[in-house]
């Protein structure tokens, strides 16, 4: 097994650990953290298999991808946080409610 | 003249457009309601020129840069691609009008330059032919979507466009994932391509469970639909209706594009899976919205059972019954977003959307009524709507391959939407206990809502066209056959 | 319920997700091994295609060149974000009346390091890792630290001079990409022997508003509508 499959492996386990923190965590901060984590691990998947190229350069193309990938998560990731710092001005908590059926 | 505008990449058009008018409302927010009316009315145009164009020569695909896949990405225009542009152009064009009228200033500002670049987005999602350009056009629609529902304002609508945010983002992580398996195992990421060449191996099926995961939790497919009935609801009435009319269902052309082309299920069980999930969300949404007494979240709870039809065309798997969703997908946007605006409408003018307090809506607001009571039929599918088109396409389908529980949840599903639109109708008839303070509203928010409703209704009428229009590029193939 | 059980109750939905996860784990992980040694992709084809593509290094040619569309795209969502960032509220502005010297001087410093630093990476993406986006984070940086050290724009900047700049990006793109369709009707397709100065205008144009737009999301709202 080269290296390139431990990181894809690692990336795997990011991704997993992510999702655990998602699901499990209610705090805003620690959820959009945890989408960050998901995030890094999808990147490290297809930049690391992008990368069993004995000899030669790596493909380019998953690195491009990951380019407009991280560029996307930054871009969400201030939305998420500006939306998270409004919620908590207007609620007083950085948490989602529980919810309501009305 | 006739031979340049038949060579005109119109497709290209209909993307940079809304794009260029996006751009233009960023940098001149005063003049956003005239500069976004024009730039509705030229996308129209341009899905025009292409249905036109679609219709004379057939398929169209366009690469774009020259370079062609699988080094470049294609934009691909079939029926199925041009039935939802028509649908997002028709849908928009009403949105645009209603927005014109609802909007206060200084929302104004901020509003067209959102809505312009989520049209942008819907219209180059619906005509890629590259899973990765998917992922990206999801994305912009996402946060542009996002950033629409909190344009409400309250603490209501904050904390929804954060679970939806979170939602959004969890969903396309699961996509992105999925394309990175299937790019390191097959080797592009071209549609076209990757039908050819994708095999039956490990990396395979869990890029096909990666992705559906996360498009169905996009597609709001009970259960994991908790997400949609808070954002929907809490958004403003014309965000409500394009999230519930074209929003939802990007996701779902998407995992019916992957569907079709790529993934070819041999297994019906998958199928069977995604019916029972469908007819669960009929029902539940349906028993959901019945016990709503908030009119915005009775119709989002509405939007969530009409999204579990499109599924029942799973199971089935022939050609009738994925033309009958598709008309139950096209009714849906143009019914649900008339039912948005109708709500729209009634808080604008009575100052509040509790439906046992709808004082007399019925005389205040008689278009409105009208219109909401149209689409209400082709929810439930009463003929001679599209939805009835639909639903019976759907319930031939079903009883043509024995599958009779299918059938059922049609029916039941149509009786519960019975019961919820007839209860708001109902109650807008009856003088509530205490008179509240009514204001006007404009002209155009109420024509809009009818037209759109009309048009729902029309769908019923004019049925060939339409399904012609799906048999351009077969992406239903005769061969597949349940 | 009382807190015990409902601490319990959430034990045991931990326990249950942990399982589920690592089973979905494992499964990822077995199927991420299961792909061959060597890389199925598209380096051969991208390898091939160089010399027309205007630039060296094969990145800045796929990310601006072959799949330029996706980074057109990407910089409507970073546009679009910034919206909604800016939809929600305005700015805080936290003028600080006596900066901290050290970071003023560091300021002095590294601001003007960066911007060359930035203007280098630019124009190395041609040959060399760099280009369009890592030119402008390392912008974005370099007006952090302004921001840091209470160095806001001037309010009459902060309107539609602002605005301009953030557009200039997105707009230099769609407008290349209008151009060349109407003139040639290929969208995005570079004539040859343009396509190495057109890719750095785009470039060019992208870095400043790249750089802008972070800073801006850094800000966390609407600049100059409030002091």
């Amino acid at each position: 097994m080269s290296h390139e499959f431990l990181y894809a492996l690692l990336g795997v386990g990011l991704f997993t650990l992510g999702l655990y923190a998602l699901i499990v965590h209610a705090h805003l901060l620690r959820k959009i953290l945890a989408i960050n984590v998901m995030g890094s691990g999808v990147f490290l998947v297809l930049v690391a298999l992008g990368g069993r190229t004995p000899g030669a350069p790596p493909d380019p193309v998953p690195h491009a991808m990951v380019i407009t990938g991280i560029v996307v998560a930054i871009s969400a990731t201030a939305l998420a946080l500006a939306l998270m710092l409004w919620v908590h001005a207007k609620t007083g908590r950085a948490r989602l409610p529980e919810e309501r059926l009305e | 003249m006739g031979a340049s505008l038949a060579n005109t990449p119109w497709g290209v058009l209909v993307i940079l457009l809304p794009l260029a008018g996006a751009l233009v409302c960023f940098l001149w927010p005063r003049r956003s309601v005239p500069l976004g009316l024009v730039t509705a009315l030229g996308v129209v145009a341009c899905v025009a020129g292409l249905g036109w164009q679609v219709a004379e020569q057939g398929v169209q695909r366009y690469a774009v840069g020259g370079w062609g896949a699988p080094l470049g990405i294609d934009l691909y225009a079939d029926g199925l691609s041009l039935l939802m542009l028509m649908m997002t152009a028709l849908v928009g064009l009403g949105i645009s009008v209603y927005s014109s009228g609802y909007f206060d200033r200084k929302t104004a500002t901020v509003f067209w330059s959102l809505w312009l670049f989520l049209w942008a987005a819907l219209n180059a999602l619906f005509l890629s032919a590259d899973i990765f350009n998917l992922y990206v056009t999801l994305e912009l629609m996402g946060l542009a979507a996002v950033a629409l529902v909190a344009l409400a304002g309250g603490a209501d609508a904050l904390i929804a466009a954060m679970r939806y945010l979170l939602v959004s983002l969890l969903g396309s992580l699961f996509y992105l994932l999925g394309v990175a398996l299937l790019y390191h195992s097959v080797g592009s990421v071209d549609i076209a391509i990757l039908a050819q060449q994708v095999e039956p191996l490990p990396a395979v099926w869990a890029a096909v469970g990666l992705m559906s995961a996360g498009l169905l939790l996009k597609t709001a497919l009970f259960p994991l639909h908790f997400w949609l009935p808070p954002a929907h609801a809490s958004a403003p009435a014309p965000v409500s209706a394009l999230l519930s009319a074209l929003v939802v269902k990007a996701s779902f052309y998407i995992l019916l594009r992957l569907w079709l082309e790529i993934f070819s299920p041999g297994d019906a069980a998958v199928g069977q899976l995604l019916g029972l999930l469908g007819a669960s969300a009929v029902l539940w949404g349906g028993i959901q919205a019945l016990r709503q007494t908030r009119l915005k979240l009775l119709i989002a709870y509405s939007t969530v059972a009409q999204l579990g039809y499109l599924f029942l065309a799973f199971p089935l798997g022939t050609s009738v019954a994925w033309k009958g969703a598709l008309y139950l997908l096209f009714s849906h946007a143009l019914a649900k977003a008339a039912m948005f605006m109708s709500a729209g409408n009634i808080l604008r003018c009575c100052g509040h959307d509790r439906i046992a307090d709808l004082d007399r809506v019925a005389r205040r607001l008689p278009l409105t009524l009208t219109a909401f009571t149209l689409a209400g039929i082709s929810s439930m599918g009463l003929p001679p709507s599209g939805g009835f088109t639909g639903k019976w396409m759907l319930l031939d389908a079903a009883l043509y391959s024995g599958q009779w529980w299918w059938a059922l949840t049609l029916i039941l599903g149509g009786l519960l939407a019975a019961a919820y639109v007839f209860k708001v109708v109902g109650y807008a008839f009856t003088p509530a206990e205490v008179t509240h303070e009514v204001s006007r509203v404009p002209a155009r928010m109420e024509w809009t809502a009818l037209v759109l409703a009309l048009a729902a209704v029309l769908l019923g009428l004019f049925t060939p066209w339409p399904l012609a229009l799906l048999d351009i590029g077969l992406p239903f193939g005769g061969g597949y056959a349940g | 319920m009382s807190v015990a059980d409902r601490n319990r109750l959430s034990l045991v939905f931990r326990l249950v997700l942990l399982l589920l996860l690592l089973v979905l784990a494992g499964g990822l992980a077995y199927v991420v091994l299961s792909l061959p040694g060597q890389a199925v992709g598209l380096s051969e084809r991208v390898a091939a295609s160089m010399e027309t593509s205007g630039v060296s290094n094969p990145v800045t040619a796929v990310l601006l060149n072959f799949r330029g569309y996706d980074t057109l795209l990407e910089m409507a969502v970073l546009l679009v974000a910034l919206q909604g960032v800016w939809s929600l509220g305005s700015a805080a502005v936290h003028r600080r009346v006596d900066p901290e010297p050290v970071l003023l001087f560091l300021v002095g410093v590294l601001v003007p390091m960066m911007m060359l630093m930035a203007g280098y990476l630019l124009w190395a993406g041609a040959a060399a890792p760099g280009g369009a986006f890592q030119a402008g984070s390392v912008l974005a940086a370099a007006v952090i630290l302004l921001l840091l050290a209470s160095k806001y724009l001037p309010v009459r900047l902060s309107g539609w001079p602002l605005r301009v700049v953030l557009v200039l990006g997105l707009g230099a793109f769609v407008a290349v990409g209008a151009t060349l369709l109407s003139a040639n009707g290929a969208f995005l397709q570079y004539p040859n022997g343009l396509a190495g100065g057109l890719i750095l205008f785009i470039e060019a144009a992208a870095t400043l508003s790249i750089g802008v737009t972070l800073a801006a999301l850094f800000l966390g709202g609407k600049p100059g509508s409030q002091q």
